[in-house]
Protein backbone atom coordinates (compact mmCIF):
# COMPACT_ATOMS: atom_id res chain seq x y z
CA UNK A 1 0.00 0.00 0.00
CA UNK A 2 1.61 3.27 -1.24
CA UNK A 3 0.73 6.39 0.59
CA UNK A 4 1.99 9.55 -0.05
CA UNK A 5 1.98 12.02 3.32
CA UNK A 6 1.08 15.61 2.54
CA UNK A 7 4.16 17.62 3.29
CA UNK A 8 3.93 19.28 7.28
CA UNK A 9 3.49 22.88 6.95
CA UNK A 10 5.39 23.41 10.64
CA UNK A 11 8.75 24.56 10.92
CA UNK A 12 9.61 21.69 13.82
CA UNK A 13 8.92 19.22 11.20
CA UNK A 14 11.30 20.63 8.48
CA UNK A 15 13.71 17.79 7.41
CA UNK A 16 11.22 14.62 8.04
CA UNK A 17 10.70 12.38 5.17
CA UNK A 18 7.06 13.83 4.54
CA UNK A 19 6.37 11.64 1.73
CA UNK A 20 6.87 8.41 4.08
CA UNK A 21 3.69 7.96 6.27
CA UNK A 22 4.45 7.63 9.48
CA UNK A 23 3.53 4.13 9.99
CA UNK A 24 3.39 1.55 7.14
CA UNK A 25 2.13 -1.35 7.68
CA UNK A 26 2.80 -4.02 4.44
CA UNK A 27 1.10 -8.07 4.19
CA UNK A 28 1.82 -8.86 7.31
CA UNK A 29 0.69 -12.38 8.51
CA UNK A 30 0.84 -13.64 12.29
CA UNK A 31 0.04 -17.27 13.44
CA UNK A 32 -0.09 -18.80 16.58
CA UNK A 33 0.34 -22.40 16.60
CA UNK A 34 -2.33 -23.46 13.55
CA UNK A 35 -4.46 -20.21 14.73
CA UNK A 36 -4.09 -17.31 11.77
CA UNK A 37 -4.33 -13.81 13.65
CA UNK A 38 -3.55 -11.57 10.42
CA UNK A 39 -3.89 -12.91 7.00
CA UNK A 40 -2.19 -9.74 4.88
CA UNK A 41 -2.70 -6.90 7.28
CA UNK A 42 -1.43 -3.63 5.16
CA UNK A 43 -2.15 -0.17 6.56
CA UNK A 44 -0.46 2.93 6.63
CA UNK A 45 -0.88 6.13 8.82
CA UNK A 46 0.29 9.79 8.14
CA UNK A 47 1.00 11.90 10.49
CA UNK A 48 -1.65 14.00 11.80
CA UNK A 49 -4.16 11.35 10.87
CA UNK A 50 -5.97 9.01 13.04
CA UNK A 51 -6.88 5.94 12.07
CA UNK A 52 -9.23 3.41 14.40
CA UNK A 53 -8.89 -0.44 13.45
CA UNK A 54 -12.52 -2.19 14.69
CA UNK A 55 -13.68 -5.95 14.96
CA UNK A 56 -14.59 -9.00 16.63
CA UNK A 57 -13.07 -9.59 19.96
CA UNK A 58 -9.78 -11.78 19.01
CA UNK A 59 -9.35 -10.87 15.61
CA UNK A 60 -5.66 -9.61 16.04
CA UNK A 61 -6.22 -6.05 16.76
CA UNK A 62 -4.56 -6.18 19.77
CA UNK A 63 -1.52 -8.08 17.59
CA UNK A 64 -1.29 -6.04 15.41
CA UNK A 65 -0.55 -2.83 17.34
CA UNK A 66 2.29 -5.41 19.51
CA UNK A 67 3.82 -5.55 15.86
CA UNK A 68 3.70 -2.06 14.89
CA UNK A 69 5.44 -1.69 18.45
CA UNK A 70 7.92 -4.33 18.21
CA UNK A 71 6.43 -6.00 21.24
CA UNK A 72 5.99 -8.85 18.84
CA UNK A 73 7.63 -10.65 15.31
CA UNK A 74 5.52 -11.29 12.40
CA UNK A 75 6.04 -14.29 10.84
CA UNK A 76 5.83 -12.10 7.22
CA UNK A 77 5.48 -8.49 5.94
CA UNK A 78 7.12 -5.26 6.73
CA UNK A 79 6.45 -2.72 9.23
CA UNK A 80 7.91 0.80 8.48
CA UNK A 81 8.17 3.85 10.97
CA UNK A 82 8.84 7.12 9.04
CA UNK A 83 9.90 4.85 6.44
CA UNK A 84 12.64 2.61 8.32
CA UNK A 85 11.74 -1.00 8.19
CA UNK A 86 11.53 -1.92 11.75
CA UNK A 87 12.28 -6.31 11.24
CA UNK A 88 15.55 -7.25 12.53
CA UNK A 89 16.24 -4.26 14.78
CA UNK A 90 18.04 -5.56 17.76
CA UNK A 91 16.28 -4.40 21.10
CA UNK A 92 18.62 -0.85 21.61
CA UNK A 93 17.96 0.31 17.63
CA UNK A 94 14.52 -0.61 17.88
CA UNK A 95 14.47 1.27 21.17
CA UNK A 96 15.92 4.79 19.40
CA UNK A 97 12.51 4.19 16.74
CA UNK A 98 10.20 2.80 20.00
CA UNK A 99 11.58 6.67 21.70
CA UNK A 100 9.11 8.47 18.96
CA UNK A 101 6.15 6.53 19.64
CA UNK A 102 3.83 6.21 22.54
CA UNK A 103 2.13 2.97 23.69
CA UNK A 104 -1.34 3.32 25.85
CA UNK A 105 -1.92 -0.62 27.08
CA UNK A 106 -5.43 -2.14 27.09
CA UNK A 107 -4.84 -2.52 30.93
CA UNK A 108 -3.34 0.43 31.80
CA UNK A 109 -0.14 -1.69 32.59
CA UNK A 110 0.88 1.24 35.13
CA UNK A 111 4.34 0.09 37.50
CA UNK A 112 2.04 -1.15 40.51
CA UNK A 113 5.13 -0.35 42.52
CA UNK A 114 5.38 3.25 41.48
CA UNK A 115 3.49 6.59 42.25
CA UNK A 116 1.30 8.24 39.53
CA UNK A 117 4.17 10.99 38.85
CA UNK A 118 6.81 8.26 38.86
CA UNK A 119 5.03 5.92 36.33
CA UNK A 120 5.17 9.13 33.72
CA UNK A 121 8.71 10.10 35.09
CA UNK A 122 9.81 7.28 34.13
CA UNK A 123 10.57 7.41 30.52
CA UNK A 124 12.25 10.78 30.97
CA UNK A 125 14.65 9.71 33.98
CA UNK A 126 16.05 6.87 31.28
CA UNK A 127 16.01 9.16 28.15
CA UNK A 128 15.87 12.68 29.76
CA UNK A 129 18.80 12.80 31.32
CA UNK A 130 19.43 16.73 29.90
CA UNK A 131 16.92 17.16 32.17
CA UNK A 132 16.95 18.39 35.80
CA UNK A 133 14.94 16.66 38.48
CA UNK A 134 12.80 19.52 38.69
CA UNK A 135 12.13 20.13 35.02
CA UNK A 136 11.45 16.60 34.88
CA UNK A 137 8.90 17.08 37.82
CA UNK A 138 7.61 20.33 35.93
CA UNK A 139 7.10 17.88 32.67
CA UNK A 140 5.42 15.50 34.29
CA UNK A 141 2.72 17.78 36.43
CA UNK A 142 2.21 19.36 33.03
CA UNK A 143 1.32 16.00 31.81
CA UNK A 144 -0.86 15.39 34.63
CA UNK A 145 -2.46 18.46 34.17
CA UNK A 146 -3.18 17.58 30.25
CA UNK A 147 -5.43 14.66 31.47
CA UNK A 148 -6.90 15.82 34.35
CA UNK A 149 -5.23 13.92 37.00
CA UNK A 150 -2.67 16.51 38.47
CA UNK A 151 -4.31 15.94 42.02
CA UNK A 152 -2.84 12.37 42.25
CA UNK A 153 0.83 12.40 41.98
CA UNK A 154 1.42 10.49 45.16
CA UNK A 155 -1.10 7.77 44.65
CA UNK A 156 -0.56 4.27 43.90
CA UNK A 157 -2.02 2.66 40.48
CA UNK A 158 -4.01 0.36 42.95
CA UNK A 159 -5.26 3.36 44.45
CA UNK A 160 -7.31 4.96 41.52
CA UNK A 161 -10.18 3.75 39.13
CA UNK A 162 -9.53 2.10 35.75
CA UNK A 163 -10.55 5.49 34.09
CA UNK A 164 -8.27 7.13 35.81
CA UNK A 165 -5.15 4.62 35.00
CA UNK A 166 -5.59 5.14 31.57
CA UNK A 167 -5.25 8.70 31.82
CA UNK A 168 -2.27 7.92 33.58
CA UNK A 169 -1.19 5.45 30.66
CA UNK A 170 -1.90 7.78 28.31
CA UNK A 171 -0.07 10.58 29.89
CA UNK A 172 3.04 8.20 30.40
CA UNK A 173 2.99 7.04 26.68
CA UNK A 174 2.53 11.29 26.26
CA UNK A 175 6.24 11.69 28.17
CA UNK A 176 9.03 11.58 25.38
CA UNK A 177 6.33 14.06 22.83
CA UNK A 178 6.20 11.38 20.39
CA UNK A 179 4.92 11.80 17.23
CA UNK A 180 2.97 8.11 16.77
CA UNK A 181 0.33 7.49 19.51
CA UNK A 182 -0.95 3.89 19.58
CA UNK A 183 -3.74 3.24 21.90
CA UNK A 184 -5.07 -0.59 22.87
CA UNK A 185 -8.84 0.02 23.78
CA UNK A 186 -8.92 3.35 24.95
CA UNK A 187 -12.19 3.09 26.41
CA UNK A 188 -12.72 -0.48 26.96
CA UNK A 189 -14.19 -1.17 30.91
CA UNK A 190 -15.44 2.12 31.28
CA UNK A 191 -18.66 3.66 31.98
CA UNK A 192 -19.79 5.81 28.94
CA UNK A 193 -18.93 8.88 30.58
CA UNK A 194 -15.64 7.78 31.68
CA UNK A 195 -15.35 6.70 27.54
CA UNK A 196 -16.80 10.39 26.23
CA UNK A 197 -14.46 11.49 28.92
CA UNK A 198 -11.41 9.58 27.07
CA UNK A 199 -12.80 9.99 23.82
CA UNK A 200 -12.59 14.01 24.30
CA UNK A 201 -9.01 13.92 25.34
CA UNK A 202 -7.75 12.06 22.87
CA UNK A 203 -9.19 14.45 20.39
CA UNK A 204 -7.51 17.03 22.31
CA UNK A 205 -4.27 15.55 22.66
CA UNK A 206 -4.16 14.88 18.55
CA UNK A 207 -5.32 18.86 17.62
CA UNK A 208 -2.59 19.69 19.98
CA UNK A 209 0.02 17.38 18.94
CA UNK A 210 -0.29 16.62 15.95
CA UNK A 211 0.51 12.55 15.89
CA UNK A 212 -0.03 9.92 13.44
CA UNK A 213 -2.15 7.40 15.66
CA UNK A 214 -3.64 4.07 15.52
CA UNK A 215 -6.44 3.07 17.89
CA UNK A 216 -7.53 -0.23 17.99
CA UNK A 217 -11.13 -0.61 19.91
CA UNK A 218 -14.06 -2.59 19.43
CA UNK A 219 -16.21 0.93 20.61
CA UNK A 220 -18.07 2.20 17.03
CA UNK A 221 -18.89 5.34 18.84
CA UNK A 222 -15.48 5.96 19.73
CA UNK A 223 -13.88 5.57 16.72
CA UNK A 224 -16.51 7.35 14.84
CA UNK A 225 -15.62 10.15 17.48
CA UNK A 226 -11.57 10.23 17.77
CA UNK A 227 -10.78 8.56 14.41
CA UNK A 228 -11.02 10.17 10.74
CA UNK A 229 -10.02 6.71 8.85
CA UNK A 230 -11.42 3.43 9.94
CA UNK A 231 -10.16 0.05 8.99
CA UNK A 232 -12.49 -3.14 9.88
CA UNK A 233 -10.86 -6.12 10.08
CA UNK A 234 -12.07 -9.87 9.79
CA UNK A 235 -10.37 -13.20 9.65
CA UNK A 236 -6.99 -11.08 10.09
CA UNK A 237 -7.31 -9.12 6.64
CA UNK A 238 -8.97 -5.42 6.54
CA UNK A 239 -12.27 -6.22 5.40
CA UNK A 240 -12.67 -2.53 4.62
CA UNK A 241 -10.83 1.13 4.97
CA UNK A 242 -12.36 4.13 4.78
CA UNK A 243 -14.05 7.04 6.61
CA UNK A 244 -17.56 6.51 8.56
CA UNK A 245 -19.57 7.21 6.39
CA UNK A 246 -18.37 5.19 3.56
CA UNK A 247 -18.08 2.31 5.51
CA UNK A 248 -21.61 2.92 6.14
CA UNK A 249 -22.67 3.16 2.45
CA UNK A 250 -20.41 -0.41 1.98
CA UNK A 251 -22.32 -3.29 1.20
CA UNK A 252 -20.12 -5.92 2.47
CA UNK A 253 -22.68 -8.42 4.62
CA UNK A 254 -20.64 -7.68 7.74
CA UNK A 255 -19.58 -4.23 7.35
CA UNK A 256 -23.16 -4.01 7.49
CA UNK A 257 -23.78 -6.40 9.95
CA UNK A 258 -20.96 -4.99 12.19
CA UNK A 259 -22.27 -1.21 12.08
CA UNK A 260 -25.42 -2.22 12.59
CA UNK A 261 -25.09 -4.69 15.48
CA UNK A 262 -22.40 -2.18 17.58
CA UNK B 1 2.60 -48.22 20.51
CA UNK B 2 3.23 -51.71 21.74
CA UNK B 3 3.10 -54.78 19.09
CA UNK B 4 0.40 -56.38 21.24
CA UNK B 5 -1.58 -52.99 21.22
CA UNK B 6 -0.99 -53.04 17.24
CA UNK B 7 -1.89 -56.36 16.69
CA UNK B 8 -5.32 -55.63 18.12
CA UNK B 9 -5.72 -52.27 16.45
CA UNK B 10 -5.60 -54.43 13.18
CA UNK B 11 -7.55 -57.40 14.66
CA UNK B 12 -9.91 -54.51 14.73
CA UNK B 13 -10.03 -53.62 11.54
CA UNK B 14 -7.76 -50.04 11.44
CA UNK B 15 -6.76 -48.70 8.46
CA UNK B 16 -3.03 -49.07 8.24
CA UNK B 17 -2.70 -44.93 7.61
CA UNK B 18 -4.47 -44.79 11.04
CA UNK B 19 -2.09 -47.01 12.72
CA UNK B 20 0.74 -45.06 11.27
CA UNK B 21 -1.13 -41.72 12.44
CA UNK B 22 -1.67 -43.44 16.16
CA UNK B 23 2.69 -44.76 16.36
CA UNK B 24 3.76 -40.84 14.91
CA UNK B 25 1.47 -39.27 17.56
CA UNK B 26 2.75 -41.60 20.31
CA UNK B 27 6.00 -41.52 19.50
CA UNK B 28 5.75 -37.77 19.41
CA UNK B 29 4.16 -37.77 23.17
CA UNK B 30 6.82 -39.68 24.37
CA UNK B 31 9.56 -37.17 22.76
CA UNK B 32 7.54 -34.33 24.67
CA UNK B 33 9.18 -34.25 27.54
CA UNK B 34 12.78 -34.45 25.69
CA UNK B 35 11.69 -31.36 23.75
CA UNK B 36 11.00 -29.63 26.23
CA UNK B 37 13.79 -29.83 28.23
CA UNK B 38 16.10 -29.01 25.06
CA UNK B 39 13.80 -25.72 24.29
CA UNK B 40 14.13 -24.65 27.80
CA UNK B 41 17.99 -24.83 27.31
CA UNK B 42 17.62 -23.05 24.03
CA UNK B 43 15.63 -20.51 25.47
CA UNK B 44 17.60 -20.12 28.06
CA UNK B 45 21.05 -19.72 26.20
CA UNK B 46 18.99 -16.91 24.36
CA UNK B 47 17.98 -15.69 27.69
CA UNK B 48 21.82 -15.42 28.61
CA UNK B 49 22.83 -13.78 25.64
CA UNK B 50 20.68 -10.89 25.76
CA UNK B 51 21.56 -10.61 29.45
CA UNK B 52 25.44 -10.69 28.54
CA UNK B 53 24.45 -8.09 25.85
CA UNK B 54 22.62 -5.64 28.28
CA UNK B 55 25.23 -6.04 30.50
CA UNK B 56 28.04 -4.76 28.95
CA UNK B 57 26.39 -1.87 26.83
CA UNK B 58 26.15 1.55 28.46
CA UNK B 59 23.49 3.07 29.75
CA UNK B 60 23.92 1.35 32.96
CA UNK B 61 21.21 1.09 35.83
CA UNK B 62 22.65 2.15 38.69
CA UNK B 63 19.85 3.51 40.90
CA UNK B 64 18.04 -0.05 39.89
CA UNK B 65 21.71 -2.09 40.88
CA UNK B 66 21.61 -0.56 44.21
CA UNK B 67 18.49 -0.92 45.01
CA UNK B 68 18.63 -4.40 44.66
CA UNK B 69 21.65 -4.93 46.40
CA UNK B 70 19.57 -3.79 49.40
CA UNK B 71 16.96 -6.45 48.58
CA UNK B 72 19.23 -9.27 47.89
CA UNK B 73 22.12 -8.72 50.59
CA UNK B 74 20.83 -6.55 53.40
CA UNK B 75 17.11 -8.56 53.37
CA UNK B 76 18.99 -11.94 53.26
CA UNK B 77 21.55 -11.19 56.12
CA UNK B 78 19.26 -11.82 59.26
CA UNK B 79 18.07 -15.55 57.76
CA UNK B 80 21.37 -16.40 56.22
CA UNK B 81 23.04 -15.12 59.48
CA UNK B 82 20.58 -17.26 61.62
CA UNK B 83 20.88 -20.30 59.24
CA UNK B 84 24.90 -20.02 59.71
CA UNK B 85 24.56 -19.97 63.49
CA UNK B 86 22.33 -22.86 63.59
CA UNK B 87 24.93 -24.72 61.36
CA UNK B 88 27.52 -24.04 63.64
CA UNK B 89 25.41 -24.92 67.01
CA UNK B 90 24.36 -28.50 65.29
CA UNK B 91 28.39 -29.11 64.05
CA UNK B 92 29.67 -28.07 67.82
CA UNK B 93 27.45 -30.51 68.81
CA UNK B 94 27.71 -33.39 66.24
CA UNK B 95 31.36 -33.06 66.14
CA UNK B 96 32.01 -32.92 69.22
CA UNK B 97 30.08 -36.33 70.43
CA UNK B 98 31.94 -38.17 67.36
CA UNK B 99 35.61 -36.91 67.92
CA UNK B 100 35.41 -37.50 71.89
CA UNK B 101 34.08 -41.02 70.54
CA UNK B 102 37.39 -41.87 68.08
CA UNK B 103 39.76 -39.17 70.75
CA UNK B 104 40.12 -36.77 68.58
CA UNK B 105 38.59 -34.46 70.81
CA UNK B 106 41.31 -31.49 70.35
CA UNK B 107 40.69 -31.18 66.35
CA UNK B 108 36.90 -30.31 67.29
CA UNK B 109 37.89 -26.06 66.01
CA UNK B 110 39.35 -27.07 63.13
CA UNK B 111 36.53 -29.52 62.28
CA UNK B 112 34.00 -26.62 62.59
CA UNK B 113 35.55 -24.44 60.69
CA UNK B 114 36.85 -26.29 58.30
CA UNK B 115 33.31 -27.75 57.73
CA UNK B 116 31.48 -24.44 58.04
CA UNK B 117 34.05 -22.35 55.75
CA UNK B 118 35.07 -25.09 53.46
CA UNK B 119 31.20 -26.36 52.34
CA UNK B 120 28.35 -25.93 55.26
CA UNK B 121 28.75 -21.99 55.08
CA UNK B 122 28.54 -21.57 51.00
CA UNK B 123 25.90 -24.28 50.05
CA UNK B 124 23.52 -23.11 52.99
CA UNK B 125 24.21 -19.61 51.86
CA UNK B 126 23.20 -20.28 48.17
CA UNK B 127 19.98 -22.38 49.36
CA UNK B 128 18.90 -19.93 51.48
CA UNK B 129 19.22 -17.35 48.78
CA UNK B 130 17.98 -19.45 46.44
CA UNK B 131 14.66 -19.72 48.28
CA UNK B 132 14.11 -16.47 49.58
CA UNK B 133 15.61 -14.51 46.57
CA UNK B 134 14.67 -17.04 44.08
CA UNK B 135 10.74 -17.05 44.89
CA UNK B 136 10.94 -13.09 45.16
CA UNK B 137 12.64 -12.47 41.88
CA UNK B 138 10.42 -15.04 39.95
CA UNK B 139 7.34 -13.94 41.69
CA UNK B 140 8.07 -10.06 41.16
CA UNK B 141 9.21 -10.53 37.26
CA UNK B 142 6.48 -13.14 36.65
CA UNK B 143 3.41 -10.70 37.91
CA UNK B 144 5.04 -7.60 35.99
CA UNK B 145 4.91 -10.07 32.70
CA UNK B 146 1.46 -11.06 32.92
CA UNK B 147 0.10 -7.93 33.54
CA UNK B 148 2.16 -6.37 30.98
CA UNK B 149 4.31 -4.59 33.09
CA UNK B 150 7.51 -5.61 30.62
CA UNK B 151 6.19 -4.80 27.99
CA UNK B 152 5.15 -1.00 29.19
CA UNK B 153 8.76 -0.89 29.91
CA UNK B 154 10.25 -2.40 26.37
CA UNK B 155 7.62 0.40 24.87
CA UNK B 156 8.76 3.00 26.53
CA UNK B 157 12.24 2.00 24.96
CA UNK B 158 14.05 1.11 27.82
CA UNK B 159 15.61 -2.69 27.70
CA UNK B 160 13.83 -4.90 29.97
CA UNK B 161 16.99 -7.00 30.20
CA UNK B 162 19.25 -4.33 31.54
CA UNK B 163 17.01 -2.65 33.85
CA UNK B 164 14.92 -6.06 35.54
CA UNK B 165 18.12 -9.08 34.99
CA UNK B 166 21.26 -7.60 34.79
CA UNK B 167 21.05 -5.53 37.76
CA UNK B 168 19.43 -8.63 39.46
CA UNK B 169 21.99 -10.69 38.34
CA UNK B 170 24.57 -8.58 39.57
CA UNK B 171 23.32 -8.07 42.61
CA UNK B 172 23.12 -11.59 43.22
CA UNK B 173 26.88 -12.38 42.20
CA UNK B 174 28.26 -9.70 44.49
CA UNK B 175 26.31 -10.37 47.10
CA UNK B 176 26.23 -14.17 47.71
CA UNK B 177 29.99 -13.90 48.27
CA UNK B 178 29.12 -11.31 51.28
CA UNK B 179 26.22 -13.42 52.88
CA UNK B 180 28.72 -16.47 53.06
CA UNK B 181 31.17 -14.74 54.45
CA UNK B 182 28.55 -13.49 57.15
CA UNK B 183 26.98 -16.89 57.42
CA UNK B 184 30.24 -18.50 58.17
CA UNK B 185 31.17 -15.85 60.91
CA UNK B 186 28.04 -16.53 62.94
CA UNK B 187 28.63 -20.32 62.42
CA UNK B 188 32.09 -20.15 63.92
CA UNK B 189 30.89 -17.72 66.33
CA UNK B 190 28.15 -19.90 67.64
CA UNK B 191 30.13 -22.89 66.96
CA UNK B 192 32.75 -21.54 69.34
CA UNK B 193 30.08 -20.92 71.77
CA UNK B 194 28.68 -24.06 71.87
CA UNK B 195 31.83 -25.57 72.60
CA UNK B 196 32.78 -23.19 75.02
CA UNK B 197 29.37 -23.78 76.82
CA UNK B 198 30.18 -27.67 77.10
CA UNK B 199 33.88 -27.19 77.91
CA UNK B 200 35.48 -23.64 77.96
CA UNK B 201 37.65 -22.53 75.88
CA UNK B 202 38.83 -18.84 74.70
CA UNK B 203 37.94 -17.55 71.28
CA UNK B 204 41.89 -16.76 71.40
CA UNK B 205 43.03 -20.59 72.11
CA UNK B 206 39.95 -22.04 69.79
CA UNK B 207 41.33 -19.66 66.60
CA UNK B 208 44.79 -20.59 66.54
CA UNK B 209 43.79 -24.11 67.22
CA UNK B 210 41.21 -23.54 64.33
CA UNK B 211 43.40 -22.11 61.63
CA UNK B 212 46.76 -23.77 62.88
CA UNK B 213 48.08 -24.59 59.26
CA UNK B 214 45.68 -23.31 57.35
CA UNK B 215 46.08 -20.95 54.37
CA UNK B 216 44.08 -18.85 52.20
CA UNK B 217 43.79 -21.29 49.43
CA UNK B 218 41.46 -23.17 52.35
CA UNK B 219 39.10 -20.24 52.61
CA UNK B 220 38.55 -17.89 49.57
CA UNK B 221 37.95 -20.53 46.56
CA UNK B 222 34.55 -21.90 48.84
CA UNK B 223 34.01 -18.42 49.62
CA UNK B 224 34.43 -17.06 45.67
CA UNK B 225 32.40 -20.04 44.57
CA UNK B 226 29.07 -18.86 45.74
CA UNK B 227 29.37 -16.03 43.27
CA UNK B 228 28.68 -18.60 40.36
CA UNK B 229 25.68 -19.96 42.54
CA UNK B 230 24.20 -16.06 42.50
CA UNK B 231 24.92 -15.96 38.83
CA UNK B 232 22.69 -19.52 38.84
CA UNK B 233 20.51 -18.34 41.36
CA UNK B 234 19.82 -14.53 39.71
CA UNK B 235 19.63 -15.97 35.85
CA UNK B 236 17.25 -19.34 36.39
CA UNK B 237 15.00 -16.47 38.64
CA UNK B 238 14.79 -13.54 36.54
CA UNK B 239 14.37 -16.00 33.39
CA UNK B 240 11.82 -18.23 35.16
CA UNK B 241 10.04 -14.68 35.65
CA UNK B 242 10.24 -12.76 32.62
CA UNK B 243 8.79 -16.12 30.58
CA UNK B 244 5.90 -16.75 32.55
CA UNK B 245 2.39 -17.06 30.89
CA UNK B 246 -0.97 -17.69 32.64
CA UNK B 247 -2.35 -15.25 35.04
CA UNK B 248 -1.79 -15.48 39.01
CA UNK B 249 -1.25 -19.33 38.33
CA UNK B 250 1.54 -18.21 35.74
CA UNK B 251 3.47 -16.38 38.89
CA UNK B 252 3.23 -19.20 41.37
CA UNK B 253 4.32 -21.60 39.11
CA UNK B 254 7.08 -19.00 38.21
CA UNK B 255 7.82 -18.67 42.05
CA UNK B 256 8.23 -22.40 42.41
CA UNK B 257 9.91 -23.53 39.50
CA UNK B 258 12.54 -20.10 40.57
CA UNK B 259 13.43 -21.53 43.72
CA UNK B 260 13.17 -25.71 42.91
CA UNK B 261 15.57 -25.12 38.99
CA UNK B 262 17.94 -22.94 41.35
CA UNK B 263 18.36 -25.07 44.23
CA UNK B 264 18.50 -27.68 42.16
CA UNK B 265 21.60 -26.26 39.97
CA UNK B 266 23.14 -25.08 42.70
CA UNK B 267 23.59 -28.14 44.23
CA UNK B 268 24.70 -29.60 40.51
CA UNK B 269 27.16 -26.84 40.68
CA UNK B 270 28.32 -27.08 43.82
CA UNK B 271 29.62 -30.68 43.13
CA UNK B 272 31.64 -29.74 40.15
CA UNK B 273 33.07 -26.36 41.47
CA UNK B 274 34.23 -28.68 44.66
CA UNK B 275 35.72 -30.90 42.42
CA UNK B 276 37.45 -27.86 40.27
CA UNK B 277 38.67 -26.27 43.22
CA UNK B 278 40.34 -29.15 44.85
CA UNK B 279 42.58 -30.02 41.39
CA UNK B 280 43.26 -26.00 41.07
CA UNK B 281 43.25 -25.35 44.81
CA UNK B 282 44.84 -28.40 46.19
Amino acid sequence: MATICAPMPTPEQAGNDHDAPAISVVDLHKSFADQKVLDGISLSVCRGQTLAVLGRSGTGKSVLLRIVIGLQKPDSGAVRIHGQDIAGLDIDRLGAVRMKMGFSFQHSALYDSLTVEQNVMFSLQHHRKDMSKSMQRDRVRELLAEVGMEGHLEKMPSEISGGMQKRVGLARALALKPDILLLDEPTAGLDPIGSAEIDDLILKLQTEHRMASIVVTHDLHSAKTIAGRLALIDKGSVVVEGTFAELQNSDIEFVRQFLGQS
Amino acid sequence: MSERDLNAAREMGAHPGQLAQSMSSALRASLRPIDTFLEWFGDLGMFSWQVVRAAVTPPFEFREMFRQLDEIGSMSLPLVAAAGAAIGAVLSLEARYSLTRFGAKSMLPAAIVYSVIHETGPIITGLIVSGRVGAGIGAELASMKVTEQIDAIEASAVNPYKLLAVTRILACILMLPLLTLAADFCGVLVGWITQTLAEPLSLQQFINSAFKGANLNDFLPPTFKTAVFGLIIGLISCFQGMRTQGGAAGVGRAATSSVVLSSLFVILADVVLVKFILIFFP
